[in-house]
């Protein structure tokens, strides 16, 4: 789409796109470029030189067993996480829905939880269920489950999973109670009339209207645990225990800041931008044009 | 007729109560840890260590909180909160401006390269900084400027998120207003004062809120660039208070951090629920 009425002169816009391009030259382009060119080299112990490896970073990683772990712990987490924080919402909204009063209030107070850092929620998550003092782990011990995140990996990704998942749950809510108050009301009467009870409304009616925005929701769900969720990993176990909660955006910095190895972090960098491009490309083929109703 | 229509679709008496019960649970559920950390924030360290702790407030809220923001562990949370304020507010200003402007130029104008840098917007829209935080780092290590309030800020505003936004929106601004400024002789910029900018007010109102957000809860790069405690926000912050070693954390300071950490994001949602909810709308499509 185009302006059919426009302003004449070039050096006016160029000053006001200026400020702009400064910064994402410096800043995005730039670093980018960057990553991309690291990734091709290894560098000395000492930082002082590199040596061109080209593709060498990557079949290393691609053959490495703790990154394909890695790979394998994001997909168990992200699928897990969009699962824990879509369902809930969608079981919320439903409800949310049938009432005609006082739904209001309800959103407002589950609106909170998006507005909390992830990081954030990882302390609280962490302060409920430390092994110490951890409210829901005493009462768990009582009943004769030991919980201890900081040696059990399996308990260590189910609590950053519902960490992660707990903010996200007010941001599918508020999509899908949207959605559903966009459902005409004349299609689910009609159902009515005709015998349909509600769940049979739901599951045959109700649902597939909200297929556009379930597939959306999925794919930024997906999106979000891939990137966001840095901040409930490093304060709740710091990828532990043995690497079982290392996702790959925390592989990145922990090679990267941690262990200093700049070309593997780099090259780990290059393909989590392949894997973000894919994912919009899916957001923008798959759920803009196939998801229909 | 219409009475019985209506009685099937919504419930009505015990149904309806059931669906207010449920309701309520779920509140309850998404609401438990928030209120934890609250109750934590007024009790005492040795009521917290021995467990379980209460789940009703204590007398402790005063000393806890005073506590925190006054001296907190290695920089007074007082500190860290107005750290996180300049940064959240220069994130969303910032780019808000630049948007504005950079947008505007590319949809009121025709330029050489205007395609190109059409692009190049689409481009940043597709790369988080996690993916890119060594080289940055290195480039804002370059400038100087780790430690500093442009270190926290500058990268976080170089994606183009709201530049498409906002050519999006002017769009749809219909064409006659700018063939009447032309006419009048008025000149770009004056357009852009006078007409652009004040019919851009609700998105830059609802965008305002989600960018304020977003910097306010950054975590990795205010982690990798500020050194000096000094210089922490207290989303980042909060990790540095818990001791290292085997010692126990204090936890009635750290869960009132916490609740303050939450406190200034959750004002800006809840009192602008309507644009939160429009700006969330906008950014995702």
């Amino acid at each position: 789409m185009e302006k059919r009425v426009t302003f004449r002169g070039w050096w006016l816009p160029a000053l006001l796109i200026a400020p702009q391009v400064l910064i994402s030259a410096v800043f995005f382009f730039y670093p980018a470029g960057q990553a991309i060119w690291q990734s091709l080299f290894i560098p000395d112990p000492f930082g002082l030189s590199s040596q061109f490896v080209g593709l060498g970073n990557f079949e290393y990683l691609l053959g490495d067993r703790y990154y394909r772990a890695s790979f394998l712990t994001t997909a168990i987490f992200s699928i897990l996480v969009t699962l824990c924080s879509m369902i809930p919402a969608l079981f919320l909204a439903v409800i949310a829905d049938r009432l005609i009063k006082g739904s209001g209030v309800y959103r407002t107070m589950l609106i909170w939880p998006y507005a909390v850092a992830p990081a954030i929620a990882g302390v609280l998550w962490l302060f409920m269920f430390n092994t110490r003092v951890g409210v829901v782990s005493w009462y768990l011990g009582n009943l004769g489950y030991d919980w201890n995140h900081v040696l059990n990996g399996g308990e260590a990704m189910g609590l950053v999973v519902v960490a992660s998942a707990w903010g996200r749950i007010s941001y599918n809510f508020l999509f899908f109670f949207a959605a559903l108050q966009a459902v005409p009301r004349s299609v689910i009467e009609a159902a009515a009339i005709d015998g349909a009870r509600f769940w049979k409304r739901f599951w045959t009616i109700v649902l597939p209207l909200l297929s556009p925005t379930t597939f959306f929701l999925l794919v930024v769900n997906v999106v979000y645990s891939f990137f966001e969720t840095f901040g409930v990993i490093h304060t709740i176990t710091s990828g532990g225990p043995q690497q079982s909660t290392t996702i790959l955006v925390y592989k990145v910095f922990s090679d990267g800041f941690v262990g200093q190895d700049l070309g593997s972090s780099s090259a780990q960098s290059v393909i989590l931008l392949f894997v973000v491009g894919l994912l919009t490309i899916i957001q923008f083929k798959f759920v803009e044009k196939r998801v229909h109703y | 007729m219409a009475r019985e229509i209506h009685g099937m679709v919504e419930k009505r008496g015990a149904g309806l109560w059931l669906t207010h019960v449920f309701m309520i649970l779920g509140v309850l559920v998404i609401f438990f840890p928030i209120w934890l950390a609250f109750v934590a924030s007024t009790v005492t360290q040795p009521e917290i260590v021995k467990p379980p702790m209460p789940l009703l407030p204590g007398d402790q809220f005063w000393e806890n909180y005073s506590k925190a923001l006054f001296s907190g562990v290695n920089v007074p949370v007082a500190t860290m909160l107005f750290n996180s304020l300049v940064m959240a507010i220069g994130i969303a200003v910032g780019k808000i401006v630049i948007s504005l402007l950079s947008a505007f130029a590319i949809v009121y104008f025709r330029f050489p390269g205007r395609m190109v840098f059409f692009w190049m917007i689409f481009l940043t829209l597709m790369l988080p900084v996690e993916v890119r935080i060594v080289p940055t780092y290195e480039v804002v290590a370059g400038f100087g400027m780790l430690n500093s309030y442009g270190g926290l800020i500058f990268p976080l505003i170089a994606s183009a998120t709201a530049t498409f936004l906002f050519r999006q929106f002017f769009l749809t601004i219909p064409d006659e207003l700018a063939e009447a400024a032309r006419v009048d002789g008025a000149s770009p910029m004056r357009f852009f004062w006078d007409i652009v900018v004040p019919m851009s007010r609700t998105n830059v109102a609802a965008l305002f809120v989600i960018l304020f957000i977003y910097g306010w809860n950054q975590y990795l790069w205010p982690l990798l660039i500020t050194t000096d405690p000094e210089m922490n926000t207290i989303v980042m912050g909060i990790k540095q208070m818990f001791p290292s070693g085997d010692d126990t954390a204090d936890w009635p300071v750290i869960m009132a951090t916490s609740i303050l950490a939450m406190i200034p994001p959750v004002i800006v949602v809840v009192s602008m629920q309507r644009l939160f909810i429009r700006g969330l709308v906008d950014s995702e499509k």
